[in-house]
């Protein structure tokens, strides 16, 4: 086993030292009838190059981003992934580490954390962000049991602008405490704000908004940022951080807490997962707050250094008083975050922003004009859509497969209403050609 | 002597300089591309945003720079107890980075996602085959959000038999995330005593089981390292009364191919696959913690399910949404993915022979460790171990030194520290997990440094109180941090 060290010469020896005859020996309190008498059911050991081809093959059954246009959005984004990422994130000093217990023994995980948190604050526009929850959905689950302890109140209202993936993960977060969810309304793309009105009062403990929402759309957060606290209700808002380098933040708006995934900064798709979960607060509520925070100070030389604190919020410590009972979090996503931001930088997540802003309107425009295809909301939007289309949405997907494009994530099965509808997103990696290429796709599809 | 300087001292931010960029993007190629006649102008940030202006070569020195303040299991020995820091495979990196995988949307079609899903499907089977449970949900990120799926499945079995049990036992040895998770799905907790020898204390659990007891959740192995002998006889305990039996698999590394929850009588369990399974840490994740459940639970179990359709077809693998009984979702998507393909290459580069082979290595060098040390630190148990041991350091605790001074003098000697003060039912607690992958003369490397600690606390101490004197940076004013957190940087005014 090339895994394991020890020759059987060595296995000998210890055992030796030990006074044990055998490893069996070491196993005495297994009682016989708890032990497995026959060789687990697996699949025996494979070479590593045929394991290779094995996953290779896997690999190849799927319709990857560097083989097809990929349109989807909804929560995964297939962003350009500068190089030096994958290459620094793969250092096995940051690697191969885990928390950051010994503070003196991981001062560049805690550094890069400290740096992650800067940014989150900055892009979201909130005074402070931990370092990291799974995902932007259980990121926003946490943000709703955060808001139920800080106002003591038991009703979340939450827009149906918001992912309803990530209203999922609230429902099955907020379950065993009894937390009750009401759901406002969209108007014509974007949160109703009276009906929004009629589902705040002073048992709400947080409003939550997506901004853009799940549409796309851009909601006007500042409006309800003030019908949240003229109730005595949190704002929550869901954001991506990447959209951030160019919109308003949501923390100029009003919001209380910002969460969001971060997987466009620099994350690979991988399918789902691991993501970046963004979690940020206003300072007052820094002791409220679920999961890890790396704060600055100094050794006994007086040198600048970094440690986990405020941990007396966390399991470890407080246990089933805790804040949360998350652990182990995505500190290596946080800092595929941070090398990201780093290299965009000032002006390039900006540009970021602008280029998908250009092409996704670009996009929306040409497949407008496409008979029988439209854009089912009026609102203002950002780099996503939902198009309307004249044949089975489903159909239109792969049709257009063929033609090496992924044309949308079909709204069907989130919401009946859309039935008819795509969600289309389109980032800064997309080109004319392939946006062309679509849009002469599509027009085929629906004649 | 120390220098007074740190190597390096630097934050991304102190390296900006305004005019200098590191990306490259391409020149807009549509029409009519500005975003200010595009989108209305209170949706344009009104300044942007204050982050770093560095070149590209600012940004690979500098992470490489921090990198190397970072001790990691490639670099160091890393015997932190409860963690399972072994040695983490490249080939699972090669294959979790082919484009197929690290470049596949979550929502991309079915038929077009066949090889994702089947590898799912096929790691789900192999983890129930290696637990003996009837299903895996591979969804949950991490260990403690797989407790909280598990401790909602319990909570969903039975208020669909219509009883409304609101408490969970918990031993006083268990992992901080148990009561945490279970709190949260909306259950007190009722601590448990572990009797002298530190299994479950047997009278203890029999007072506490009643008709409100939803679930008795243990650590097996347990966290002082000892098979819990008794377990038999307390999932029937349990069972008679209705309960519930969850296992923490945090110490799964001890019993691959040995022995099986599901063959013990638990009726949930959940794997750290960043522990047992080769899957990196990454400086706190991401993780991996898959749950694992019989057959009696599976209604509940989180959306979607990866199943595979009986008839041959090209599109065998699928999600199935429809369960209606299930406790909802977790994460926004299907789960941690990359780290489910590295799972999966492990698995099939160890086959079954090379698990068990894991676990019996495990427990032979932490037995080794705690034999060589049992001498010069106070053992917290008694006969062998698993795959961890858990000294004291209370003998040398009476001489002035704690079980932390002993954790930053190891730094100086060159390996990272065992997970200090756990269990908190051991004084000055040093857990020890070696893990398989290290060698006789590894361990032998650390256990000479430990007895030569535990020397230097009975003649030498300040070179104990001073360390660390050779990490970037010595030890750090906690109270300080807490005090007054400063938790991002900002421009000095």
């Amino acid at each position: 086993m090339r895994y394991i060290s020890n020759t059987p010469a060595q296995q000998k020896e210890m055992l030796a030292v030990i006074g044990a005859s055998s490893i069996e020996d070491l196993l005495v309190r297994i009682p016989t009838k708890a032990r497995l008498s026959r060789p687990l059911a697996l699949p025996g050991a494979m070479a590593e190059t045929d394991l290779v081809r094995h996953l290779q093959r896997l690999a190849g059954l799927n319709a990857g981003a560097d083989d097809y246009a990929c349109f989807l959005g909804a929560g995964s984004y297939d962003h350009a992934v500068p190089s030096p990422i994958n290459h620094l994130i793969s250092r096995g000093e940051f690697f191969t580490a885990y928390t950051p217990y010994q503070p003196e023994a991981s001062q560049g995980t805690l550094r890069s954390i400290f740096e992650y948190q800067t940014m989150m604050a900055e892009l979201t526009g909130m005074d402070v962000a931990n370092a990291s929850i799974y995902d932007g959905a259980s990121s926003l689950a946490e943000a709703a049991l955060m808001a139920h302890s800080v106002t003591g109140r038991d009703t979340l209202a939450i827009s149906r602008g918001v992912n309803p993936l990530y209203r999922q993960v609230v429902e099955t977060y907020v379950e065993g405490l009894g937390l009750k969810i009401k759901s406002a309304p969209l108007g014509d793309g974007v949160t109703d704000l009276d009906a929004l009105g009629k589902t705040v009062s002073k048992h709400t403990a947080a409003v939550v908004i997506q901004y853009p929402n799940f549409f796309g759309c851009l909601e006007d957060v500042r409006a309800v940022a003030d019908r949240a606290h003229e109730a005595g209700a949190l704002l929550v808002v869901v954001a991506d951080p990447i959209n951030l380098g160019l919109l308003t933040p949501p923390g100029a708006s009003g919001a209380d807490i910002v969460v969001g995934e971060g997987q466009g900064l620099g994350v690979p798709m991988s399918f789902g997962g691991p993501n970046l979960g963004v979690f940020a607060a206003k300072q007052e509520l820094v002791r409220r707050m679920p999961g890890r925070l790396v704060g600055a100070t100094v050794d006994v030389d007086g040198q600048r250094g970094f440690v986990l604190t405020l941990q007396t919020r966390e399991q470890h410590i407080r246990r089933e008083k805790a804040t949360s009972n998350i652990c182990t979090n995505v500190a290596l996503c946080a800092l595929m975050a941070t090398i990201y931001v780093a290299i965009l930088g000032k002006r390039g997540l900006r540009k970021v922003g602008e280029l998908s802003t250009a092409k996704a309107h670009y996009a929306a425009r040409e497949l407008a004009k496409i008979p029988g295809v439209r854009l089912r909301f009026g609102a203002p939007f950002f780099k996503e859509f939902a198009l309307q289309v004249p044949k089975s949405p489903e159909r239109v997907i792969k049709r257009l497969m063929k033609d090496r494009l992924l044309a949308g994530v079909p709204l069907k099965g989130f919401d009946r209403a859309y039935k008819d509808c795509l969600l289309v997103a389109v980032t800064e990696k997309r080109t004319k050609d392939e946006i062309d290429a679509y849009a002469a796709a599509l027009r085929a599809a629906v004649a | 002597m120390h220098s007074a300087k740190p190597a390096y001292d630097k934050l991304i931010f102190e390296l900006s300089s305004p005019g200098r960029f590191a990306f490259s993007l391409p020149e807009s190629d549509v029409p009519d591309g500005d975003p200010t006649t595009l989108l209305p102008r209170e949706h344009l940030r009104a300044s942007a945003a204050e982050l770093p202006e560095v070149s590209e070569v600012d940004v690979v020195r500098h992470y490489s720079r921090l990198s190397q303040m970072n001790y990691g299991v490639d670099t160091h020995f890393y015997p932190l107890g409860s963690c399972t820091m072994k040695y983490n495979p490249k080939i699972n990196e090669d294959m979790a980075r082919l484009a197929g995988f690290a470049r596949l949307h979550p929502l991309a079609p079915e038929a077009a996602s066949q090889g994702a899903l089947r590898l799912m499907h096929e790691l789900a089977r192999d983890l129930a085959e290696i637990s003996g449970m009837d299903e895996v949900s591979l969804q949950p990120a991490a260990g403690a959000q797989g407790e909280l799926a598990g401790v909602l499945m319990i909570r969903a079995y039975h208020l669909a038999r219509g009883e409304r049990r609101h408490k969970v036992l918990i031993p006083d040895s268990a992992h901080g995330t148990n009561p945490a998770s279970t709190a949260l799905a909306g259950f007190s907790i009722v601590e448990l005593r572990s009797e002298a020898g530190g299994e479950v204390d047997l009278a203890d659990l029999e007072r506490n089981l009643d008709e409100d007891v939803a679930a008795f959740m243990i650590t097996q192995p347990n966290t002082l390292g000892l098979f819990e002998s008794k377990i038999h006889q307390i999932t029937e305990m349990c069972h008679a009364k209705g309960v519930q039996v969850y296992m923490d698999g945090a110490n799964f590394n001890a019993i691959l191919g040995i022995t099986r929850p599901g063959d013990l009588g638990f009726d949930v369990c959940h794997f750290n696959l960043h522990k047992t399974f080769t899957t990196p840490h990454g400086g706190g994740g991401p993780g991996s913690g898959p749950v694992g459940i019989k057959a009696h639970l599976a209604p509940f179990l989180p959306t979607p399910v990866v199943v595979k359709r009986p008839e041959p077809s090209a599109d065998a693998y699928a999600l199935d949404w429809s369960r209606p009984q299930s406790i909802g979702k977790l994460q926004a998507f299907w789960g941690n993915f990359g780290m489910l393909v590295r799972a999966y290459t492990y698995i099939r580069t160890m086959g079954p022979d090379g698990l068990r082979s894991v676990s019996e290595n495990a427990v032979l060098n932490a037995n080794y460790i705690m034999k060589r040390l049992e001498g010069d630190y106070d053992r917290a148990t008694t006969g062998p171990c698993m795959h961890e041991c858990v000294l004291s350091a209370r003998r040398q605790k009476k001489l002035g030194v704690t079980a932390m001074d002993i954790a930053k003098r190891l730094l100086d000697l060159g390996f990272y520290a065992p997970t200090t003060y756990f269990p908190l039912i051991v004084e000055e607690a040093l857990m020890i997990e070696p893990t398989e992958t290290e060698s006789k003369e590894t361990l032998d490397q650390f256990c000479d440094a430990m007895i030569q600690i535990a020397r230097e606390a009975e003649t030498d101490q300040a070179v104990i109180h001073q360390a660390p004197l050779t990490t970037p940076v010595r030890r750090l004013d906690q109270t300080l941090a807490a005090r007054q957190p400063i938790l991002r940087w900002r421009q000095p005014q």
